[in-house]
């Protein structure tokens, strides 16, 4: 630290040392307070082959031939440690040796030499090292350092980085200081606040802006904190639609009690599994559009399980809900274990796409794509599901039937076929959800059974029968849960969300969006 | 308007159903002891009218007075029944699982808590009166049978004994004789005059055989509003009635 | 019918556990009729799941609320009792700290939180274990059947309830031993509970709160309450427009049985020697539920009955073929309902019914 304030102190003083040694390679090949110098010198000489002949005598690979020549090794080929050219010196090399207080100089030099290293990324990095240490010994460097940057983004990390180092200086004109504290309020983030925070022994003027910086800082913070809280939510709240979407047909638009509905979402999970297996076996090519794929495979599943279940159980039990509801909790046991048979109990791996892992970072805002694919996908669905319940034939025919049976058969319209294909509906849509769901949670043969309350709630807060309904209730639930989660922790404001949840059903038996009519109070 | 002797009010009372206007300004006045017959088409929102009444439907606007000044837009459904006033459905509403002598019980006049009926036995007073009700509604070999096991017009019968045991002031009659045989109907008419000796009633039919033999002051009501009210020979001769109604 | 069935249910009940517990007692361990106390835990484990069953007939079958929450109070009820012993281990525990159970020394806890004071007195805890399912069922009824909620909107918020303190209770700042529950308790009224004895007595003691629950809820449903309470079940709007409150009736019906959930699970924790939070789970609720319509709903002694039988068969299976434990069970659930609404005891009854091979009924929106 000390030896970087006095390296950079000798930045500060570079143009006379430029002036002393137009050579500054040249003490290197002498002893060890000439390679001490000579170190010091080329950190301040803005030389392009500085930096790698530092590393290399840091490395240990800087070699000195006979003629004073100076050779970096590197994978078995020498390199002119001045002009960086390949080569081959005459006669034998002799490795350039280094001390402790050599040793000492190259670590502090290495810090300054980044900063007009080649690589942006670099430059950037000890722009950033440097506001951190915000030490007033490094704004001549940082001066010489903006002179000669051309990426935008290097420059304002070197802005900060300056203004951080002159605001710590203490020594500034007081519009300099208060130009500072602008550019770190446009920074914005939790370090530039702290950093102002810190501030001591300021004029009045500047001492006012600071503080008026921080709290205008911490009201951006807040906002992002709340843009980020509002993803959270949305992500939860998509899962939720997409776990309550089937059930918002079979239970919402059927009246059908389906305690098996998770399964559902299970078996296109599991279906997700399948699908990748057979794609990583047999053709590998399509591995990165294999969730794709499982889609409309996890959609079929689903839905010829659903109709399945329909014709063999739940045809038998239409308009005795409370047994519906016994009759498909045993059935989703069996599921449940028939799945642990063929799979086992442990936890089945889905690999996520290459496309759908990562995260953007956009102002304090962090996205995770898989997330951010989820809503898009849970928003997908809902449009679907109401284009086919307002557009198609088993769309009016499924709403026809709902409203009236009897008319709807005295119209010629196949009921029973009506009914199975609606529960069909509701399952396979279940089933996709699995396929989302597969990508962020456990494939286990318990998947299900953690998003069958919560999907029910969903229904039940949306209004029973009502598709918005649904996609407002899953939102609104979602980002309730995730604003209160910095309050509560996440497992009480599960807790809280479910009270309230009660409370309010007990309040709006028929939720949010109730539908109206006789045939709803029967 | 408002005499001693009025029942019930019914002062400007509407009732919409996601803007669908079931009950438009609907006003009528009911005597002590009368008996008034509500005529009308289907959806002319008769039975909404008693859903007004006995506070099973919250008017948007509109009065509904009971006796001297009990505004039972304010009442639920229980506290209109204690007050006075049964109802009977239009579809035939008995205790299924329990025997003709225990709907009547039940049906009673009597302390309703729960902390009474935990630990009621049944006296020698209800016992007479169950006794007499089902004299009153021809079911007294019946007693023992579970009601669910009744005919149809019998289940119509015990629904009104169960009405006449709660010893209502008023009784609201929703289509007593639909689905019943001509011999059946004649009884019922029969019955409901008898009743009438000691209470108000309010019955709502379709039948225009059986409100001629009633013989009571007719009230029309088209889309939710009085079309037309007097004797049935003046009714019948309204040609606003004869073309809603009677015309078709 | 009922009045022998009760009889019959009541001797069986009496007698069986005394027999048992005698057989255990008083034979020598290798004797041939020597029953071994494993086996007389187990049938108090019963009695108490039996005591479960009476309490969720007594709602579902007569007063038509389906609950899937009623594990929750009998948990609760177990937990009260748990505070209680878990106190009673005193300086017995691992840290051997006379007033902290194990769980807060291990958390680092310096005092006792509030709500476990007076559970060191049994009288307290006693009174707890009917209080806190009691007073958790008025709260809960009072809302929901005020604002009417019913059918599968009960169910479906009872299960959300109980849900609900599966995670809380999961919970270690809760206090009440998170994950791992209450256990290692030591004695019970200064009695032992590892002796025989204890465990005997323990089972008399449910045979006999069994029996006494069986006489209660007979004499509710048969009373003039109960049959407004059937009448409210099948007919709620008749009954309101006859000047009765429906949800006075079903308040009043639902905390009675969740007291009586929290008795059985009372007993059932001194018997198990364990409760945690998995109690709360909402599958043990719905599980009852089971256990009631294999018996058949709406008869009291079924419930008993269905506990039993389908608690032997989970005994089993869980011992000999635990995979297919979770098949029988969904199938048991799928073939009651579809082909045996009344239950066991209904096949005895066999009343004709609205013939079950007519037509499929026909859906209908949701209530
Ligand atoms: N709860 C309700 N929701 C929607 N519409 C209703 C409701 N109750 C009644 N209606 C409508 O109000 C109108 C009057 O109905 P009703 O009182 O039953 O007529 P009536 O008994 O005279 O045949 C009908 O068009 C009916 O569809
Ligand atoms: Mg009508």
């Amino acid at each position: 630290m000390i030896l970087l304030r006095v390296l950079l102190l000798l930045i500060a003083i570079c143009p006379l040392a430029a002036r002393a040694d137009d050579d500054p390679f040249a003490g290197l090949a002498g002893g060890y307070e000439d390679i001490r110098r000579a170190v010091d010198a080329l950190a301040l000489s803005g030389n392009p082959h500085a930096e790698p002949a530092v590393a290399a005598l840091q490395a240990g690979t800087l070699f000195v031939a006979p003629d004073r020549s100076l050779w970096i090794r590197q994978d078995g080929t020498l390199t002119n440690a001045r002009t960086g050219d390949p080569g081959t010196p005459d006669g034998d090399l002799k490795r350039v040796r280094v001390n402790n207080a050599v040793r000492r100089s190259i670590e502090a030099a290495m810090g300054a030499l980044t900063l007009f290293s080649h690589d942006p990324a670099r430059r950037m990095k000890a722009a950033a090292d440097l506001f951190a240490q915000h030490d007033a010994a490094a704004l001549p460097a940082l001066d010489r350092a903006l002179a000669n940057e051309q990426d935008p983004a290097v420059r304002t990390a070197l802005q900060q980085a300056r203004a951080a180092a002159l605001l710590s200086a203490g020594t500034a004109p007081v519009p300099d200081r208060l130009a500072a504290i602008a550019v770190l309020r446009a920074r914005g983030d939790l370090d530039a606040s702290n950093l102002l925070a810190s501030l001591s022994g300021q004029p009045p003027a500047v001492a006012a802006a600071a503080s008026a910086a921080v709290t205008a800082i911490a009201r951006v913070q807040q906002l992002w904190a709340l843009v980020q809280a509002v993803f959270y939510g949305l992500s939860l709240g998509s899962v939720l639609l997409l776990a309550a979407a089937g059930l918002a047909i079979t239970f919402g638009v059927m009246g059908v009690i389906n305690m098996a509905h998770g399964e559902m979402v299970m078996l296109g999970a599991y279906t997700t599994f399948v699908v990748q297996q057979v794609i990583a076996t047999s053709l590998p090519a399509l591995s990165g559009v294999g969730v794709l794929l499982a889609v409309p495979a996890a959609f079929l599943v689903a839905g010829a399980v659903g109709i399945a279940i329909e014709r063999l159980l739940i045809r038998f039990l239409y308009g005795r809900p409370l047994e519906t509801l016994l009759a498909t909790w045993g059935l989703s046991l069996a599921l449940q274990q028939a799945v642990r048979s063929i799979f086992g109990a442990s936890n089945r791996n889905v690999t996520t796409p290459g496309w759908m892992s990562g995260a953007a970072e956009w102002g304090g805002l962090t996205i995770t794509f898989n997330r951010l694919y989820i809503i898009v996908f849970a928003v997908l669905v809902l449009v679907a599901l109401m284009a086919v319940l307002r557009f198609t034939a088993l769309g009016l025919q499924m709403r026809a039937v709902t409203q009236n049976r009897r008319m709807a058969a005295a119209m010629g319209i196949r009921t029973p076929w009506i009914d199975a294909l609606t529960f069909g509906l509701g399952s396979g849509v279940a089933g996709m959800a699995g396929v989302a769901l597969s990508q962020i949670d456990n494939v286990s043969p318990n998947l299900g059974q953690g998003y069958i309350i919560d999907s029910f709630m969903v229904v039940v807060f949306g209004g029973v029968g009502n598709l918005w309904g649904t996609l407002v209730s899953a939102l609104t639930l979602g980002i309730v849960n995730k604003f209160l989660e910095p309050l509560a922790g996440a497992v009480l404001a599960k807790i809280l969300v479910l009270v309230l949840l009660i409370l309010f059903i007990q309040r709006k038996p028929r939720g949010m969006f109730p539908l109206k009519g006789r045939a709803v109070e029967a | 308007m408002i005499h001693n002797d009025t029942l019930l009010y019914l002062d400007g009372v509407t009732v919409s159903f996601d803007g669908f206007r079931a009950l438009n300004a609907l006003s009528l006045v009911l005597e002590r002891g009368e008996m008034r017959a509500v005529i009308g088409p289907n959806g002319a929102g008769k039975t909404t009218m008693m859903d007004v009444i006995t506070g099973k439907t919250r008017p948007d606007s509109g009065k509904v007075v009971f006796g001297e000044a009990t505004d039972l837009t304010r009442l639920d459904e229980p506290a209109i029944a204690s007050l006075g006033i049964g109802r009977k459905f239009q579809k035939p509403t008995v205790f299924e699982p329990h025997t003709v002598w225990d709907n009547l019980l039940l049906a009673l006049a009597g302390d309703r808590r729960p902390r009474f009926t935990l630990w009621a036995r049944q006296s020698a007073e209800e016992g007479e009166r169950v006794e007499a009700i089902l004299q009153t509604i021809r079911l007294a070999e019946h007693r023992g049978r579970r009601a669910g096991d009744l005919s149809h017009g019998q289940k119509q019968w015990l629904e009104i004994g169960m009405l006449l045991a709660q010893e209502p002031q008023l009784l609201l009659v929703d289509e007593p004789v639909a689905g019943m045989t001509d011999a059946e109907t004649e009884q019922t008419a029969e019955l409901l005059r008898e009743i009438n000796r000691t209470r108000s009633v309010v019955v709502v039919e379709h039948d225009m055989a059986f409100v001629r033999a009633l013989g009571v002051k007719v009230t029309v009501m088209h889309e939710g509003a009085v079309l037309s009210e007097g004797s049935i020979d003046h009714v019948s001769a309204d040609p606003r009635v004869v073309e809603v109604y009677l015309g078709r | 019918m009922s009045r022998t069935a009760t009889t019959t249910c009541l001797v069986l009940v009496l007698g069986g556990a005394a027999l048992l517990a005698v057989l255990n007692l008083a034979l020598p361990a290798d004797a041939p009729l020597h029953v071994p106390t494993y086996t007389v835990s187990l049938a108090g484990k019963y009695l108490s799941y039996a005591m479960l069953a009476v309490a969720v007939d007594l709602v579902w079958g007569f007063a038509g609320i389906l609950s899937l929450g009623h594990a929750a109070f009998f948990a609760l009820g177990g937990y009260a009792i748990g505070m209680y012993l878990m106190r009673q281990i005193g300086t017995r525990g691992v840290y051997g700290n006379a007033i902290l159970p194990d769980f807060m020394v291990f958390l680092n806890w310096k005092q006792l939180p509030w709500y476990w004071h007076g559970f060191d007195n049994a009288f307290f805890a006693i009174v707890m274990v009917l209080l806190v399912p009691g007073l958790l069922a008025l709260v809960f009824g009072w809302l929901a059947f005020r604002s009417r909620v019913s059918g599968v909107y009960l169910s479906i918020i009872t299960q959300a309830l109980t849900y609900a303190l599966l995670l809380a209770f999961f919970r270690n700042d809760m206090g009440f031993g998170g994950n791992n529950g209450l256990t290692d308790f030591k004695d019970v009224f200064g009695i032992p509970l590892h002796l025989d004895a204890t465990r005997d007595g323990l089972l008399a003691a449910s045979a006999v709160f069994l029996a006494v629950e069986l006489l209660i809820a007979r004499y509710v449903v048969t009373s003039r309450f109960g049959k407004v309470l059937i009448a409210v079940r099948d007919t709620e709007s008749r009954t309101r427009f006859l000047g009765y409150r429906p949800e006075a009736y079903k308040l009043f019906v639902f905390v009675l049985s969740a007291v009586m959930a929290g008795v059985g699970g009372a007993l059932y924790v001194l018997q198990v020697g364990i409760i945690n939070p998995s109690e709360f789970s909402p599958a043990n609720s719905i599980e009852a539920v089971i256990w009631v319509a294999v018996g058949g709903r709406g008869t009291l002694v079924g419930a008993v009955l269905g506990a039993v039988l389908v608690n032997l068969g989970k005994t089993y299976f869980t011992g000999a073929l635990p995979e297919l434990w979770l098949f029988a069970l969904g199938a048991l659930f799928i073939l009651v309902t579809l082909l045996l609404p009344d239950g066991l005891l209904g096949l005895a009854r066999r009343r004709p019914r609205a013939a079950p091979a007519g037509p499929a009924p026909e859906p209908e929106p949701a209530e």
